[in-house]
């Protein structure tokens, strides 16, 4: 497959993870508890991490001299191409794990795919991945629990985060051309198969929590091809405000 | 107990001090001794938490992807040393939920650094440089203090600070070594850090309150002004290498003492911050009593949980 388009093939999977992990990482210091807010902030760094392996591959693609950097800071927004999902707000803590939760669940069975991939630095970083994002999607299935199965209040407020994003999940399962193009090559995987067990990996903690999968018209959808929700500005602003106010800097 | 027992209790405790035994949470030990080891592991892990603000405040805008994962894993640092800090202080019978109370009521104290603003990268390298330094200094010899879980909480501690302030200290060097820009970036964070720092070990010996017990009791092996000059003379050098200014001008080798000498305090705003009127002690509160408020609901949710987890294993084996 050609460069640009395996390099827009890496963006697809590799912005979610900045953006979720930049949304985690608003939230060290105000946690609800001290033991929470260290687990918010290693799955922040962990998805950080994953963030730069991607970026450093995508950096070698483009050569001239091009960093980690460059690639997570110097693009607008339309040419991120992450899902709706992980820029949405933390709202109450209920949104962060609603938001985990759904992500967690998806990131999961996409990594255990693309282990196999064709691509060998794709397949490392999936490889490396699987055993962090285990660990996120254990502890947001307990937290789905613990909150839908805790007190009247916190059944209201996780229901409430379950059906509000509940209508970002369908842009998991779409597939560009690229992502065709990268599932033809053996290099990425065919997010539609995964659908369907998705479906039950969420309904089954669903109701093990004592709430109800959201029955919807219509599933939001644009962030794949960098068209984002209002969100999203505000959170590039924080993010790239020291790149762009003093550029060509080393830090 | 007759004051006569209590009285030979007391001398067999100091005399197990003086030998360098260490208290244990079950021993014996006088209602001052855990008074005075409650307030200051409290204010202690207090500091820690109150700390994670100042330095977040340019976690989701910090420069590179680099600098980002390590001021974030930094940060979560300062919480594991908030966590160990307050179940040591949890050893001498108070609750974690007490000592919050005290912070969010303002009766227990915090380091008074954390109330100033962090408004630039720059001041994120002027903290773990400077602020990690000073508590450095002020904390290694805590590792050897009488009460035995406070100084096994501080080993752990002390290792990461050290890595925090040689991480603090390899910003400024890049900013030094950066453009103009930058370098005067680097300039004015030392400006606004530096005495702030100094103030960190506290009043001078004269009005120092606390220090004639704490020497005797090891929460402190050396006076305020002593572990202040020890700060100056190590951090002078390391600021004349990466040729930024310490904004004194009194500041002057001597020879004689083979110490630096320094221009004075500005004790009324040390006072003045303490007492709550720094530029950010307001915000810093707010935000501790915030975040405890809006995770009500998830810590009650959590407790609700576990109770009803053990109501079905409890029926389950009946």
């Amino acid at each position: 497959m050609n460069k640009e388009n395996l390099i827009q093939y890496i963006y697809s999977i590799a912005d979610n993870s900045l953006i979720l992990g930049q949304r985690m990482s608003e939230l060290c210091g105000h946690g609800p508890s001290l033991e929470t807010d260290i687990a918010c902030t290693n799955m922040a760094l962990d998805l950080l991490g994953q963030t730069r392996s991607y970026y450093q591959y995508v950096a070698t693609l483009l050569g001239e001299g091009k960093t980690e950097d460059d690639v997570a800071y110097l693009r607008t927004e339309r040419e991120y191409k992450n899902v709706l999902l992980v820029e949405q707000p933390n709202t109450h803590f209920g949104y962060v794990i609603a938001r985990q939760f759904f992500y967690d669940t998806f990131h999961l069975l996409l990594l255990e795919k693309l282990q196999f991939s064709t691509d060998e630095t794709l397949a490392a970083i999936a490889k490396k991945g699987i055993k962090e994002v285990s660990y996120h999607k254990r502890f947001s299935s307990d937290w789905i629990k613990r909150l839908g199965d805790g007190t009247a209040e916190s059944h209201q407020k996780i229901q409430e985060a379950i059906t509000d994003l509940w209508a970002y999940t369908g842009e998991l399962f779409d597939m560009l051309p690229e992502d065709q193009e990268a599932v033809e090559a053996g290099i990425g995987v065919d997010v539609t198969t995964l659908k369907e067990k998705y479906q039950e990996q969420i309904k089954n903690v669903l109701d093990e929590a004592t709430l109800s999968v959201p029955e919807l018209q219509w599933f939001q959808r644009g962030g794949k091809q960098g068209i984002h929700s209002e969100h999203m500005g505000f959170l590039l602003a924080d993010l790239q405000y020291m790149q762009r106010t003093y550029p060509n800097m080393k830090w | 107990m007759s004051e006569k027992e209590i009285k030979s209790l007391e001398e067999i405790f100091e005399q197990r001090i003086a030998r360098d035994e260490k208290i244990e949470p079950k021993d014996w030990m006088p209602e001052k001794y855990r008074k005075t080891h409650i307030r200051q592991i409290s204010q202690h892990a207090h500091s820690e938490i109150v700390g994670m603000l100042p330095e977040g405040n340019w976690i989701t805008r910090a420069p590179s992807l680099r600098r980002k994962v390590a001021l974030l894993a930094k940060v979560q640092d300062e919480a594991g040393h908030g966590l160990y800090l307050y179940s040591a202080c949890e050893t001498l019978g108070i609750s974690r939920d007490e000592l919050y109370e005290q912070l969010h009521t303002g009766k227990a104290k915090y380091s008074s650094i954390f109330n100033y603003p962090t408004l630039t990268w720059a001041d994120i390298g002027a903290i773990g440089w400077l602020v990690d330094g000073a508590a450095i200094i002020n904390q290694v010899p805590l590792c050897n203090t009488s009460y035995g879980p406070y100084a096994r909480a501080m080993v752990r501690v002390c290792k990461e600070e050290s890595f925090h302030q040689r991480q603090g200290y390899e910003i400024m060097l890049k900013l030094a070594k950066g453009t103009p820009e930058q370098k005067a970036m680097a300039q004015d964070a030392l400006n606004r850090w530096w005495w702030p720092s100094l103030m960190m070990f506290g009043p001078t010996d004269a009005e120092s309150v606390h220090t004639a017990q704490s020497m005797k009791w090891k929460l402190k092996r050396k006076t305020n002004d002593e572990l202040r000059q020890q700060f100056i003379d190590q951090t002078i050098p390391q600021a004349e290498l990466i040729g930024l200014t310490v904004p004194d001008p009194d500041l002057k080798w001597n020879e004689e003492r083979k110490s630096y000498d320094f221009g004075p305090i500005d004790w009324d705003e040390f006072w003045r911050v303490v007492k709550g009127h720094g530029p950010c002690n307001k915000q810093r509160l707010s935000a501790r009593v915030n975040a405890w408020n809006n995770g009500e609901w998830v810590r009650d949710a959590a407790m609700a949980y576990a109770e009803k987890q053990q109501d079905k294993k409890t029926k389950k084996a009946v």
